[in-house]
């Protein structure tokens, strides 16, 4: 069970139609790999964030796999664009089960 | 085409000095859009040294590493922010009490990363931020104190230097704590190990030159806590100097010892004027 996780989004609160927007997220998370061992030798079981959506109005605007190798605190910055002023829905899918969730609106 | 090529290499030469100097660049650090004082004057105590302007370690960065220290969302020091929000609510120790109990929000911690280390009257001593908070721990909160260089102890001190960010470094270094300033001066300027190098032979005689592969700054603390890319978390003041004491291969002394105090003191005292940048991002 990953403690003290918490997801941070920035997306511009306004934009042109039409324009393409820059979107940052971050999310604190140990992203343990499953790969180390702790000091008495045991494996440390793997628990990291292992997808990542992101959705406008309903519509993908994207769909991420996460793997192991990925450091901790995933940081992912990428481009949208906003046909008409909505609603952008994050979300992260721990291995534990856990769904957290980030929303933000922006207007057009 | 020889023509061509000539051009290029003297273009190359021209531009290489630039390229590889090491020395504090001219650019403006906004945070946020919140401009810093990241040169300012020496203050007057720095007379008898050659250093007539103090720059910010951020001067002697990579742009890509500055950027992410102008940007709050991109620095990842601000991760620990938020984590030591949470700290702050949080109720511990037999008092049952909260920082936020006595002090509210964290806004009512404006300006005091500003002049840490000061004196305190009580105690008859100087104090760090460090030692204040866990003063506040152990007497008021009846709780275990931070470990002095640990992480939540460097996440505190980050929420802490954040609601003072942009205010300018004004540590007193007269009245009583003339002695122990004295001490952190000596210290300064003190060779230790088998290099025997004192702090004042890279920060003072060569800031701005190279240090291997990497450039040499002031050793101002205006920015501390500093998010290091080195190892990825936040460093306090006393790890750095832990750090830098043990690459003189020297016995260091330990975080949070009378010697530490003395020398923050002074080091503090030396970037007087400078805008507290915490949690700043380094190499």
């Amino acid at each position: 069970m990953a403690s003290g996780v918490k997801p941070r989004v920035k997306v511009p609160k306004s934009a042109s139609a039409g324009d393409a927007i820059t979107i940052k997220t971050l999310i604190s998370h140990p992203m343990e790999s499953g790969q180390r061992k702790d000091g008495d030798g045991n494996p440390i079981p793997r628990s990291i964030i292992n997808r990542f959506t992101c959705e406008f109005n309903g519509q993908s605007v994207i769909d991420i796999t996460l793997e192991p190798a990925i450091s901790t605190n995933p940081y992912f910055e990428f481009e949208a664009t906003v046909p008409e002023a909505g609603e952008f829905a994050f979300t992260w899918y721990d291995d534990d089960g856990s769904v957290y969730n980030d929303n933000k609106a922006i207007t057009v | 085409m020889k023509n061509k090529a000539l051009t290029a290499f003297a273009a190359l030469a021209i531009s290489a000095p630039m390229v590889f100097a090491g020395g504090a660049d001219d650019d403006t650090l906004a945070i946020d859009g919140q401009e810093m004082i990241s040169k300012a004057a020496a203050p007057a105590h720095m007379a008898d040294t050659a250093v007539d302007t103090v720059i910010s370690g951020w001067h002697f960065r990579e742009d890509d590493t500055q950027a992410m220290q102008a940007d709050t969302f991109d620095n990842p020091g601000m991760i620990a922010v938020d984590q030591a929000m949470d700290a702050w609510n949080t109720v511990e120790g037999s008092a049952e009490k909260s920082c936020a109990t006595c002090h509210e929000g964290p806004e009512s911690m404006t300006g005091v990363r500003a002049v840490y280390p000061k004196w305190n009257e009580e105690a008859g001593s100087v104090r760090t931020l460090a030692m204040q908070i866990n003063d506040c721990r152990t007497n008021q909160m009846g709780a275990d104190a931070y470990k002095y260089d640990s992480g939540p102890m460097a996440a505190m001190e980050a929420l802490i230097s954040v609601q003072s960010r942009g205010m300018p470094v004004n540590v007193a270094i007269d009245g009583p704590v003339a002695e122990v300033w004295e001490q952190g001066k000596e210290l300064y300027y003190t060779r230790t190990g088998q290099l025997e190098l004192s702090c004042a032979n890279c920060h003072e005689d060569n800031y701005g030159n190279y240090i291997r592969a990497d450039h040499l700054s002031q050793g101002q603390i205006n920015g501390f806590p500093t998010y290091r890319l080195k190892n990825a978390k936040l460093n306090t003041v006393h790890g750095r100097f832990k750090g830098c004491v043990r690459d003189t291969r020297a016995e260091t002394y330990s975080p949070g010892s009378a010697e530490f105090i003395a020398l923050e003191l002074y080091v503090a005292s030396r970037g007087n004027g400078l805008s507290v940048e915490g949690p700043s991002v380094r190499n």
